[in-house]
């Protein structure tokens, strides 16, 4: 073990301490029960890791194999997954507790707006941070042709981030929320991700510190941009003053309209970084290796990254049109949204026109028909988002659910879409299987998710148009013609749409979730003798 | 540009650098400057820190996560207006750590419900509120009127909040749970005090319909009748605070 090696482990090991003794310090001092449940889950967690550690320490020469480090991203993989059917399973609930209010069973802990953040968080953070750390792993080794650079501090990161996401979801349903949107988890919660971040852009940069190329590929500028600007909008958006350590309860720094403001800074770049940027990421990397082209423009690349990197960051504001937010900060961010759509297309462009010369496969790879249409609903939810930005337009969707329509079709039709198409190809790779368990399931659960995401959108585009129409309806005496009321009762067909859309989208991904389960545990690809072994091409 | 950004993507401390300056130039253009400009929030009368017990009652909406369908944010539209009143100011949320402005409608903005509705129909409303409201989506919250409030905290929430800025006294953080029981008290023995404390729109009575009791119920309903009823309007100045 070198000097470097002893020195990472040492400060490793300080932050587990730290992680550990915050689990002790709540457990201790904590007076509310759920509480006290994440102070001891946090000490055992921790206090597992610190173990570990020890034994670590101790053995005199850690066996560090000349390959690739797989087996954390293979951890993640699985997480991707069980986290994306918990994510989907509450989010298609909550869409039945719509429908039929009945089912929300009217307990605390059931009920629709404890319940909201689970998906929420499930989903982003549980499913799409874990689908972009593995694959993020994975596209850095390759692009780099350097193992990790520490044997330690990829466990750290994915422990730590998968602690932050159960603390997270659990302490929902107890009614532990600061109630920040997609920044729901409180102080402590906050600290235990901070950590496993900071590890997490340590080991990437390493890595790349290391790499045995020149340049470093254009995917991971985006996975950088997507750690950086996280980092950034993470620690801004969630300082706050913890009431005492007795209580999970904080409140914000900021109040009113300066934390309305910083609140949808993060917002709309949680969706920018994590929800675009990474999964641009993934794209960059995992389309031309499954069509086997290069990617289609290198300027086109430097142009989206920089244009997404500098754009979004202005945007937010545009979530608050009409609000008490000074009118310059509102037209400022709708110019900079409008703008934005320039780097978002070409970024569509750069992957549509990859996959010239090899549309064959979009019919025969169903990984690469997901994928492919990924970039479609990409193209289609950027179009949206600048155009919903648009003032006159915001009037009409802003408050309905024609922004959650919006923001499904980025996640559903998008993000879930490139990470399933990714996932397809990357688990027969890093498990080294010739191929999926199953093509046809592939297929079914690409029609499965295609129809529910079209279903889905479908109906929240006429829910939303719809309700807000009738809020803006007045007869010819100067009154409105529909109470409130009225307007709910119209969503009703909508809402059961959407239900029964989330559904099929939900029994896809576990068909998908099968077909990985079964690949992983089908025969391996036979061992390549020296004699036909491909000699290692850059980029690889 | 080709040859400089070649040169960039050679170094990886220098490129992660370049992101997070090219990223913060957004928040620090958008944001930075609402903390300094002046008129950002107006200046009004009226507005006050909530009362013990409505920031219990505060925390309670927040807890159960009534936000996500429910906006506190009246925009400067006629149909906001006309349905829900006076367009939301500023100055209205400048005490809200973290604001509640909200950004879905699945029931009604709440910016301005205080006063609009009985107590009564409140608690009701609450606990079944198909019952009140046919067709509503809303669930069901009568273990509001079971749970006890926890006053226990109150003193330590109100410290934090001074903290972050709210001016609540020494005198107002020391006696928060007194307080909080005293704005529930049916007799409303102890108004004037609370009112001397407060300012003169405080509303004190008992709120869940259970006089023995300090319940979350409570709390929550004398939040609710609170919101919007603060600022007095008749003297706030349109056009001078134009932004």
């Amino acid at each position: 073990m070198t000097t470097s090696d002893r020195l990472e482990i040492g400060v490793i090991f300080a932050a587990t301490l730290m992680v550990f003794l915050l689990g002790v310090a709540i457990l201790g001092f904590g007076r509310e029960a759920g509480y006290v449940v994440h102070g001891w889950l946090i000490a055992i967690v921790a206090g597992w890791g610190l173990m570990n550690l020890i034994n670590r320490l101790n053995d005199k020469q850690p066996d560090i194999p000349h390959e690739y480090a797989d087996t954390v991203i293979k951890w993640g993989v699985w997480a991707t997954f069980i986290w994306g059917v918990i994510g989907f399973t509450i989010g298609d609930i909550l869409a039945w507790q719509l429908a039929i209010p009945s089912w929300n069973g009217d307990m605390s802990w059931s009920n629709f707006g404890r319940i909201r953040p689970m998906h929420t968080t499930a989903v982003i953070f549980g499913f799409g941070g874990n689908a972009l750390m593995a694959t993020s792993f994975y596209v850095v080794q390759r692009t780099s042709r350097a193992r990790l650079a520490s044997e330690v501090s990829p466990w750290f990161v994915f422990f730590g981030y998968n602690l932050f996401v159960l603390l997270a979801v659990t302490g929902y349903p107890m009614g532990i929320t600061q109630s920040k949107e997609y920044a729901e988890p409180e102080w402590y919660a906050d600290l235990v991700l901070t950590f496993a971040w900071v590890g997490y852009l340590w080991i990437y940069m390493r890595t790349l510190a290391n790499r045995a190329e020149p340049h470093i590929y254009v995917a991971n500028w985006y996975y950088m941009g997507f750690i950086v600007v996280i980092a950034m909008l993470h620690v801004v958006n969630n300082l706050a003053m913890p009431i005492s350590i007795a209580y999970p309860k904080s409140y914000s720094l900021f109040s009113g309209v300066q934390d309305a403001m910083t609140q949808w800074w993060y917002g709309h770049n949680a969706v920018g970084f994590l929800l675009t940027a990474g999964f641009l990421g993934m794209m960059y990397y995992f389309l031309p290796k499954a069509v086997n082209r290069p990617i289609y423009s290198y300027r086109l690349s430097i142009i989206g990254f920089w244009g997404i990197t500098f754009l979004y960051l202005w945007a937010g504001s545009h979530h608050l049109h009409y609000t008490a937010l000074p009118d310059w900060v509102q037209y400022l961010g709708m110019t900079m949204s409008v703008i934005l759509l320039v780097p978002s297309w070409g970024s569509v462009f750069n992957g549509i026109l990859t996959i010239n010369g090899a549309w064959d496969k979009v019919r025969t790879d169903p990984a690469v028909r997901f994928m492919m249409v990924a970039i479609l609903f990409y193209g289609l939810a950027t179009f949206e988002g600048s155009f919903l930005a648009i003032r006159p337009v915001n009037t009409l969707s802003h408050y309905t659910d024609w922004t959650v329509g919006h923001v499904h079709a980025g996640a559903l039709g998008w993000v879930a879409f490139i990470t399933f198409g990714a996932m397809y190809k990357m688990v027969p790779w890093i498990w080294k299987r010739e191929g999926t368990y199953s093509l046809r399931l592939e297929a079914w659960h690409f029609w499965l998710a295609l129809s529910g995401t079209l279903i889905y959108v479908g109906a929240m585009w006429n829910s939303g148009i719809t309700q807000a129409l009738m809020w803006q309806t007045y007869d010819a005496d100067g009154n409105f013609v529909y109470a409130f009321i009225d307007t709910v009762d119209a969503m009703r067909p909508y809402y059961f749409a959407r239900a029964i859309g989330g559904l099929l989208y939900l029994i896809g991904a576990c068909l998908g979730a099968y077909n990985i389960y079964m690949t992983v545990n089908g025969p391996r690809m036979a061992p390549a003798s020296d004699a036909n072994r491909p000699i290692l091409q850059p980029g690889e | 540009m080709s040859t400089a950004h070649q040169r960039l993507e050679r170094n990886g401390i220098g490129f992660a650098l370049m992101i997070l300056f090219v990223a913060s130039l957004g928040g620090l253009f958008e944001i930075a400057p609402l903390f300094t400009i002046e008129n950002t929030v107006e200046e009004v009368d009226g507005m006050r820190p909530y009362t013990p017990l409505e920031n219990a009652g505060r925390d309670i909406y927040v807890r159960e996560g009534c936000y996500a369908c429910h906006s506190q944010m009246i925009r400067t539209l006629r149909s906001d207006v006309d349905r829900y009143g006076h367009y939301s100011l500023a100055a209205e949320s400048m005490y809200d750590h973290p604001h509640q402005w909200g950004s879905k409608r699945t029931g009604p903005d709440l910016s301005r419900v205080g006063a609009k509705y009985s107590d009564t129909w409140h608690v009701a409303h609450l606990a079944n509120p198909r019952e009140s409201v046919e067709g509503s989506v809303m669930p069901g919250y009568s273990f509001l009127l079971e749970n006890r409030l926890d006053t226990q905290q109150l003193s330590g929430a109100l410290t934090a909040l001074r903290r972050v800025g709210v001016p609540y006294s020494d005198d107002q953080i020391n006696h928060a749970a007194r307080d909080a029981l005293r704005q529930a008290d049916p007799l409303a023995d102890y108004e004037d005090d609370l009112r001397e404390s407060y300012g003169d729109n405080v509303q004190v009575r008992d709120f869940d319909g259970q006089p023995d009791r300090l319940t979350e119920m409570d709390a929550v309903v004398a939040y609710l009748q609170m919101l919007g009823t603060l600022v007095d309007f008749d003297s706030f100045d349109a056009e001078a605070n134009n932004r």
